[in-house]
């Protein structure tokens, strides 16, 4: 009995051919387009905020936020204590993994490796020891990273406790609770190409994504577009009260409650009550109350800090 | 069942593991169904059970997905392989207690895959939601071993020729699992930005283009022929499917991405393959109405038959969708809006769905040799099936059309959720239709194993007279 026809043989040849030929279209050609691309300021402050990965990983597989980068605004030199011109510098701390564009810095593409390994000093950068980051540009306005551990002697601690807390933001754990809360379901991160940029702003552009994981797009828009909901809502007021209930600020709202990461006890210790403060919100829907309860301040480590943090990001 | 984890392969009854993923596949169903029904609730009423992190939809979105796209189309698949895959080789499975095994793990490794996401520990990236763990799992233990399976018995066929299912289900478990390795390289080698967009768009469109639809069809061209006793119209035909399947519908994945700054040539490239979906799926919906020639009757008259036409019929605006909503002309109206939620719910729940019900209702009586036991219980379910199914498809198109035309004219978009507020009270209801009627089908094929007409040796189960 010969099962093994040439028909089939060939038919298995064929197979491979098609498929293979598919794969090298969709997959192998277009990765010299992409791999080509040089990141823009846009994609080097995102990667640096947003730190090595926002999805699973082993550093934060539960995506509480652990081993997550901080950006601080900076008014004064960490150093001397001179005051500066407001920076952005992105804290590394001692066991944070490192950006991608850090730790592969080929994501950058040609131009922006180049600058940020010769001028930006980041493969001195050091996981161990912490380390402490700024986007730069150079005098032909070209965007390059910069280790400021190494080239300013900037350390960590020191950048954090010269910003202060209210100058530090939780905005890569707020990147996750984006992730693990499914924000992404309804919120794109993607104005389109099309008409999009007259409500939701500019779409963004081929370098904005360089080391960004995971993208997030979204692809099922029953909500506004966010990616650049910061630059027309900056009011954290306005987005804590729309995150504990949204339809104390919007009825027709369909986005659920959040009020779950305000944790336990609010920003003065006192505990949150939550089931009265429902009850009490539902005898104002029916007509008994004449205001709404209030919504209780979060706390410094609550996890709605770290995702307010995250949207004021989306600029 | 569990039983035979543990025996001898030649012990273990033929059809055994076919039995074992058939009703792991219906009650997946019924999960998937109900958790889609309690999301679309929420849509519907947002202060639907509230201020409990794990019954927050944003928490239970992807298990729903994944319940209904691992647990009953990918598991209905598999007891479609292992029932069919031999009787078209006229042999047995090539190992049963692989089979039995594969479904055992299927099951666990689905369970804790939908754990963790229920959890929130993913991934971020649609249809593959998955932390990297459970992605390799799914390859190591579910997919691969499926394929070895099918590939084996098709090996060891005492037939010379391989019928068209046959190629289908020898390329489509291949295709899955070189799709989930490659469509993964993201989590496995942390690969990011464009790439990781791209890729995960890649692996979307492939585990749709290259498992979900072509097995799908590929199970109609055995049920269809099986059950009217006509030869298939034209074998020649499902060569042109095979083949225009593998060559058209494996490139266009980047036309998920038609707004994203992917670059612009493997846009358009992605859109013209696109709507040359319509040559397999032409090849397909003729060649299975052609083979219904003469045997309408049955199209009424007999319950598998009717759900596989059905699911056979909804490939047709499920294809003509496909092809041309996907072109820069249409697709800027209507990308990222409710028409695309009706539009895979077409696929999956409309075309895929019901061709899998008919084959594993057929399936499942052959090979327990079990009368089905109520006509009237599965004939509410098809109705339960089909009028969910299109209340839900025709209120999310309209709601898609809506937010369309918002977009298009800048409305502001608490007037879209307002304009769309009846069209999400259609959808849970039509969602719900579709849980109850899975309700209905449990129950009916948990009666059938125990209380089902024996079919005597030597008759099909569609010869005998229904009881109830």
């Amino acid at each position: 009995m010969n099962m093994n026809f040439r028909e089939y043989k060939l038919g298995s040849r064929f197979f491979a051919l098609a498929l293979g030929l598919s794969m090298c279209i969709t997959l192998f050609m277009p990765s010299f387009d992409i791999g080509s691309v040089n990141a823009t300021n846009i994609a080097m402050d995102k990667q640096l905020w947003a730190g090595h990965e926002s999805g699973f990983s082993l550093d934060d597989p539960l995506l509480l936020g652990w081993h997550k980068p901080l950006k601080v605004l900076l008014k004064a030199d960490p150093v001397n204590g001179q005051p500066m011109d407001p920076t952005y510098a992105y804290v590394y701390e001692k066991g944070t993994p490192l950006p991608n564009g850090v730790l592969h810095p080929d994501n950058l593409g040609s131009v922006a490796k180049k600058l940020s390994i010769d001028k930006g000093h980041i493969l001195e950068s050091n996981k161990n020891t912490g380390t402490v980051f700024l986007v730069r540009m150079d005098d032909q306005k070209r965007y390059y990273i910069e280790n400021a551990s190494a080239t300013l002697g900037w350390t960590p601690e020191g950048v954090l406790k010269t910003a202060g807390d209210e100058n530090t933001q939780h905005a890569a754990a707020g990147k996750s609770l984006f992730v693990r809360e499914g924000c992404w379901w309804c919120h794109t991160l993607l104005p389109e190409q099309t008409q999009d940029w007259q409500v939701f702003g500019a779409p963004p552009m081929l370098g904005d994504f360089n080391g960004e994981s995971p993208t997030a797009f979204g692809s099922d828009r029953k909500a506004p577009d966010i990616l650049h909901v910061a630059s027309r809502n900056s009011s954290k007021e306005w987005m804590m009260l729309h995150f504990f209930n949204p339809r104390l600020v919007q009825p027709h709202s369909i986005m659920p409650r959040f009020d779950y990461l305000w944790g336990p006890v609010d920003a003065n210790g006192q505990k949150i009550d939550f089931a009265k403060w429902r009850a009490e919100y539902n005898e104002y829907r029916e007509g008994k109350r004449i205001t709404p309860p209030e919504v209780p301040t979060y706390a410094r480590n609550s996890e709605i800090r770290n995702l307010i943090d995250f949207v004021m990001n989306l600029k | 069942m569990l039983k035979y984890l543990m025996a001898r392969n030649e012990d273990i009854p033929p059809g055994s593991a076919a039995v074992y993923w058939g009703y792991s596949s219906i009650v997946w169903f019924v999960i998937g169904t109900g958790l889609g029904a309690f999301n679309a609730a929420k849509l519907a009423f947002p202060d639907f059970v509230t201020g409990l992190e794990f019954l927050s939809f944003g928490h239970m979105r992807q298990v729903h997905v994944m319940a209904v796209i691992f647990g009953w189309i990918s598991m209905a698949f598999g007891m479609t392989m292992m029932y069919m895959t031999p009787m078209l080789g006229n042999t047995k499975l090539w190992s049963e207690k692989l089979g039995v095994w594969n479904a055992f793990l299927w099951n666990v490794g689905l369970s804790l895959g939908l754990t963790v996401l229920w959890w929130g520990m993913n991934s971020g990236r649609e249809y593959s939601d998955f932390p990297w763990f459970i992605d390799l799992y799914v390859l190591c233990f579910m997919t691969i071993p499926l394929g070895i399976n099918v590939w084996m018995t098709i090996i060891h066929r005492r037939t010379q020729g391989i019928y068209i299912t046959n190629w289908f289900f020898g390329a489509g478990t291949f295709m899955v699992s070189i799709v989930l390795l490659v469509g993964n390289l993201p989590e496995y080698f942390h690969l990011t930005g464009l790439t990781e967009a791209y890729l995960t768009w890649w692996n979307a469109h492939n585990i749709l283009g290259l498992w979900i639809t072509p097995v799908g069809a590929a199970i109609g061209y055995y049920t269809i022929p099986k059950i009217t006793g006509n030869p298939l119209y034209s074998h020649r035909l499902g060569h042109l499917h095979f083949w225009s399947i593998v060559v058209f519908y494996s490139t266009p994945a980047s036309h998920h991405l038609m707004s994203a700054p992917l670059p612009e040539w493997l846009k358009s490239f992605a859109s013209v393959e696109g709507v040359l979906i319509l040559v397999p799926a032409i090849a397909f919906v003729s060649n299975i109405l052609m083979t219904m020639q003469g045997k309408w009757n049955m199209f009424v008259e007999n319950l598998e038959v009717k759900f596989t036409v059905t699911g056979c019929l909804m490939a047709i605006p499920l294809n003509m969708q496909g092809g041309f909503q996907q072109t820069r002309a249409i697709n800027w109206y209507i990308h990222g809006t409710g028409w695309i939620v009706a539009h895979a719910h077409l696929a999956l729940l409309g075309f895929s769905t019901f061709v899998e019900v008919g084959a594993v209702y057929f399936g499942l009586q052959t090979i327990m040799r079990k009368k089905l036991w109520s006509l009237t219980l599965g004939n509410l379910h098809f109705w339960f099936l089909l009028v969910g199914f299109t209340t839900y498809w025709v209120s999310m198109t309209i709601a898609g059309l809506i937010q369309g035309a918002g977009k298009i004219y800048e409305v502001p978009y608490i007037d879209v959720v307002i304009a769309e507020h009846p069209y999400m009270i259609a959808r849970w209801l039509g969602g719900s239709l579709v849980f109850m009627g899975n309700c209905v089908w449990l129950f009916n094929m948990w009666m059938t194993a125990r209380a089902g007409t024996v079919i005597p040796a030597g008759r099909m189960a569609h010869e005998l007279a229904y009881e109830r």
